[in-house]
């Protein structure tokens, strides 16, 4: 089949749907692959790259929207230069593959279905473990997160990281991220990067530990309810909650000189975390990077698509941060689309079917050959969330009560221990028992240089007390001269065993042994 | 020589082998230590040769010079894969020679004793020809099941714990009626009767125990053959073997302590066989669900060089498919371009003690970036590339996290707290424990399917390129 690529037209987006890399990758599934001239100059990469890997470049869009499958980053829609819409140009029946969010575009949903099309919707894929590398919200939000701090650096007027210099002394900046999901995780690694001290809050506690583990400091908000909605998103609170939370917040703002807000509800507008007060509160020079402007954002004064200045604050609105890296989110939104044609084509053969028994399939298309098949029904269980649903609750086996206390046990071996030797005393011959005192006296030197023997060296310990215990040799050289051809024999055949083991033993040792050695 | 030259040769000789084995608590110092073993030996010998007790030269000769061009054959012939089969054979070897020396010494009718002295003395040639016996058939079986000859799977016979009680209380019963007996041919009837259900029980018990139980059996086997020796000192009332034979038994005796405290099982368990059978859960319950993330040499590759710190985790995977050579070639390359690259060596990670310290010294990887597990393992978490190298249980989290499996409790090795960890494999079956391993589903695990050493081949074709 013939996967189209066009070129986005929704103004200021610089990302595109396949690298050349990709494009090469989508030919070894047997697809033929054309892209739009000029499709990928927005995320530098020239025709001439897509063309070096076998791609066909189309100078007309209407030609190219004929391909059987399109993939795209946004969702089609009125092409300004031709004078329709995109969905017009797309032949009946065919595959589209892009961001569609059906909630909000009813109109195109039904646009999709008058083409008889069918479309599998990339904010659409299920939150489940498998689906992980096809999701390319999270490689967007990845990507925005990394940018929100880059961002945040550029209208910051101070270092991010502390220095002490001739000049004098100047404190680290203070980051805090707000909601602490794929993109939060991401500022918060880059801020780290770059120095900052880093705080973060969200309602989930259960990221508390993964936000530690990139080295931010976690916020409690004091108050308790649990945050986790399904899918592992978040949703929304109680108001107590939202009371406490405030009040956190607001603290927080006075204390720190950047704030990145990632706050998402699923289908929801963003709740408005940020009063205009905390703003004002808020020292001069400070910034506020708001990443969920475009659902209206986090933050009262935030304006979409723009920096503005309020109360000596900047606040960053922008709602195209994936875009402002397009080379990098194109790369990696290639790949998720990458891994959705492999599902689609199984075989490899060049040939998408969309399975609708599979689950992950099955979330994410939202229309099957015209029919609008969204929303998919529920999900039983969040896999990403809980690892080990439906399965019985493990409850450790209760520990085994020992018959007796510790103290007792090692008391009454030592009683036993003191008869054995009572008995072993007053009824062996005295020559029995200065060996014996040879033996237990050899048994501890043992145990004292043993224990001090490097884990390392153990294969080498073993074999070289293999050599040493075919010091039994001397039982056999005592026998050998006792009268008797049976017990020349017998001794000799001893003595022949232990040789191999000697010689054997310390020759291997030796031989291992030469081999260790020190870096050079 | 006279008796008080040969007793302060002996008395040199267990000073020497004492401080043999001193020696081995560090690598620089092993190999001097390993000289003294010999000259220790050496001047053993030597004493005693030339001693009131050996009278004709040339069987001592001949016989020692048979053996020990046998035995240097043997050491320089044998592939470092294959040290756990070589040591279980020289066990065996100790074994049949304390059986056979106590069976000379019953023959032997030059010494007279009477009473209560005599009794001991037929207790020890008794306990002497018991433990070799146990040691001779066990370490052959042990050998067996190491190159493969025999099954790695625990044999497991219907109430074999009753077929031991039933060879303990035969062994005692015999015991007690050889000690009625005058010496002679019906003493040693009854010595050949008691050597052959040691014999048995011998096969027996090795034949019960699984291939991940295998460390411990060598190293118990290694601790008998050193019994055998004091046995055989009590029974000629020699001190030296009896100082000998205590050092190596409590030797062979630590490791496998460590060995089981490794694996987290009792001595105990281990000895009485079959893995996974006797805790009643065999399989957890919550099998892991979910897809693994499989990725190519290629990526491996890449993944490896952009990371700064690296940590290698090989089992026994990677003896069995030779590929430390190539991982020591990878690790070169990786340490040239300034990459942290450390071993993290697990107490039971292949077949024998130490295993895998050998076949990485064989592979020319200096020891100072090899480290045993304890040491290692609060670095993962600063580490970017943990990569398992045909390793399985060892680093299983199920250990950690699920009280219900099998290996509940066994101390592993924590790649999954890197910020990627690598599983090479060659599919998708579970480790010797028969466990289900979770690292493979987790978030931040890859896994890179294929021979161990041609996919090693091809990532250090893959770093080479570039």
């Amino acid at each position: 089949m013939r996967i189209g690529v066009p070129q986005e037209i929704h103004a200021g987006e610089r990302r595109v749907a396949t690298t050349p890399e990709v494009a090469a990758k989508l030919q070894k599934l047997g697809f033929t692959v054309a892209i739009q001239s000029g499709a990928g100059v927005g995320a530098d990469f020239s025709d001439e790259a897509y063309r070096g890997v076998g791609v066909e470049i189309i100078d007309d869009a209407r030609t190219l929207w004929t391909a059987d499958i399109i993939l795209k980053v946004r969702g089609p829609e009125a092409h300004p230069a031709l004078g329709c819409h995109e969905l017009d140009l797309m032949r009946e029946g065919a595959l589209l593959i892009s961001f569609i969010w059906p909630a909000q575009n009813a109109d195109l949903m039904e646009r999709l279905a008058a083409r008889h099309a069918t479309a599998i919707a990339m904010d659409s894929v299920p939150r489940i473990s498998r689906a992980q590398k096809l999701d390319a919200l999270s490689s967007m939000a990845n990507i925005a997160g990394y940018r929100a701090v880059i961002e945040a650096a550029q209208n910051f007027g101070r270092f991010f990281t502390g220095q002490v210099t001739a000049a004098g002394k100047v404190p680290p900046a203070k980051v805090l991220v707000i909601g602490a999901g794929v993109a939060g995780l991401a500022a918060i690694g880059a801020a780290n990067g770059l120095g900052a001290i880093v705080r973060a809050m969200d309602t989930r506690p259960e990221v508390k530990e993964q936000v530690k583990s990139l080295g931010a400091e976690y916020v409690e908000v004091n108050y308790q309810e649990e945050g986790g909605g399904v899918g592992g998103y978040a949703k929304t609170m109680s108001e107590g909650y939202q009371k406490a939370q405030r009040e956190t917040t607001a603290k927080q703002c006075m204390e720190v000189d950047v704030v990145i807000t990632t706050a998402l509800i699923p289908g929801k507008p963003a709740p408005k975390l940020i009063t205009a007060g905390m703003v004002e509160a808020m020292q001069e020079g400070s910034v506020i990077v708001d990443l969920a402007a475009e659902q209206g954002g986090n933050c009262e004064l935030t304006v979409p698509g723009q920096v503005v200045k309020r109360h000596g604050v900047s606040i960053v609105g922008f709602v195209d941060l994936p875009s402002r890296m397009a080379r990098q989110s194109s790369q990696l939104y290639a790949t998720n689309l990458l891994r959705v044609l492999e599902e689609l084509s199984p075989k490899k053969d060049g040939v998408a079917t969309v399975n609708m028994d599979d689950e992950m399939i099955r979330g994410a298309t939202v229309v099957n050959a015209g029919m609008i098949t969204w929303p998919p029904p529920p999900l039983k269980v969040s896999v990403a969330s809980t690892p080990v649903n439906g399965a019985a609750p493990l409850v450790p086996p209760p520990p085994k009560k020992p018959w007796l206390p510790a103290r007792a046990r090692t008391a009454l071996w030592c009683v036993l221990a003191g008869f054995a030797l009572y008995g072993l005393g007053s009824a062996a011959p005295p020559a029995f028992m200065s060996h014996f005192m040879v033996f237990v006296l050899a048994c501890f030197v043992g145990y004292m240089v043993i224990w001090n023997v490097t884990p390392a060296l153990h294969t080498p310990l073993m074999s070289v007390t293999n050599a040493i215990s075919s010091i039994i040799a001397i039982g056999a050289l005592i026998q050998i001269s006792a009268p008797g051809m049976l017990l020349t024999l017998l001794t000799g055949f001893a003595l022949i065993l232990t040789s191999i083991n000697m010689a054997g033993g310390f020759a291997v040792t030796q031989r291992m042994l030469r081999m260790f050695r020190r870096s050079e | 020589m006279s008796e008080g030259l040969v007793t302060v040769s002996y008395i040199a000789a267990t000073i020497l082998f004492i401080l043999s084995l001193g020696g081995l608590s560090n690598p620089e110092t092993a190999r001097r230590g390993n000289f003294y073993g010999m000259a220790a030996m050496a001047l053993a010998i030597l004493a005693t040769v030339l001693g009131p007790q050996v009278e004709t030269l040339w069987p001592v000769v001949t016989a020692m010079a048979i053996g020990g061009s046998i035995g240097l054959y043997a050491a320089f012939k044998v592939q470092m894969t294959e040290m756990p089969e070589l040591v279980a054979l020289m066990h065996s070897l100790v074994g049949l020679a304390a059986v056979l020396i106590g069976f000379a010494t019953y023959a032997d009718n030059s010494v007279h004793l009477a009473g209560i002295e005599k009794t001991i003395h037929e207790i020890e040639i008794y306990v002497g020809i018991l433990i070799g016996a146990i040691t001779f058939s066990g370490s052959v079986i042990a050998f067996g099941k190491l190159s493969g000859r025999i099954g790695g799977k625990p044999w497991l016979l219907p109430g074999r714990h009753l077929l031991n009680l039933v060879g303990l209380i035969a062994v005692i019963v015999v015991g007690k009626l050889f000690l009625n007996v005058d010496s002679g041919v019906s003493g040693a009837f009854f010595l050949l009767i008691m050597t052959g259900v040691a014999l048995a029980f011998g096969i027996h018990m090795v034949m019960a125990i699984g291939g991940a139980d295998m460390p411990v059996v060598v190293s118990m086997l290694n601790s008998y053959s050193g019994w055998a020796a004091s046995a055989t000192g009590f029974m000629l009332g020699n001190d030296l073997l009896i100082v000998i034979g205590a050092l190596v038994g409590s030797s062979g005796a630590i490791l496998s302590y460590i060995m089981c405290r490794a694996m987290n099982r009792h001595f105990f368990a281990v000895i009485a066989g079959g893995f996974g059978t006797a805790g009643g859960t065999t399989v957890s319950s919550a099998g892991p669900q979910g897809e693994v993330q499989a990725i190519t040499a290629e990526e491996t590759a890449e993944l490896l060089r952009g990371a700064s710190k690296v940590i290698l985790v090989p089992g026994y995977g990677m003896a069995v498919a030779q590929a430390q050579h190539t991982v020591f070639e990878i690790t070169k390359l990786l340490r040239e371009r300034n990459i942290d690259v450390h071993f993290a060596i697990h107490p039971v990670a292949g077949r024998m003690p130490g295993h895998m310290n050998v076949l990485l010294a064989e592979a020319k990887v200096p020891y100072d970036i090899v480290a045993e597990m304890d040491e290692i393992n609060h670095d993962f978490p600063q580490t970017d590339v943990a990569m398992v190298i045909g390793a399985n249980d060892i680093v299983n989290p199920a250990a950690q996290d699920d009280p219900g499996s099998p290996i509940a409790g066994m101390p592993v090795l924590e790649v999954w707290k890197a910020r990627i960890s690598i599983v090479m494999k060659r599919s998708m079956a579970s480790g010797y424990a028969g466990v289900d391993n979770p690292l493979f589903y987790k978030e931040n695990n890859r896994m890179l399917f294929g021979d161990a050493k041609q996919m090693l081949e091809a990532v250090l074709t893959a770093l080479r390129a570039n």
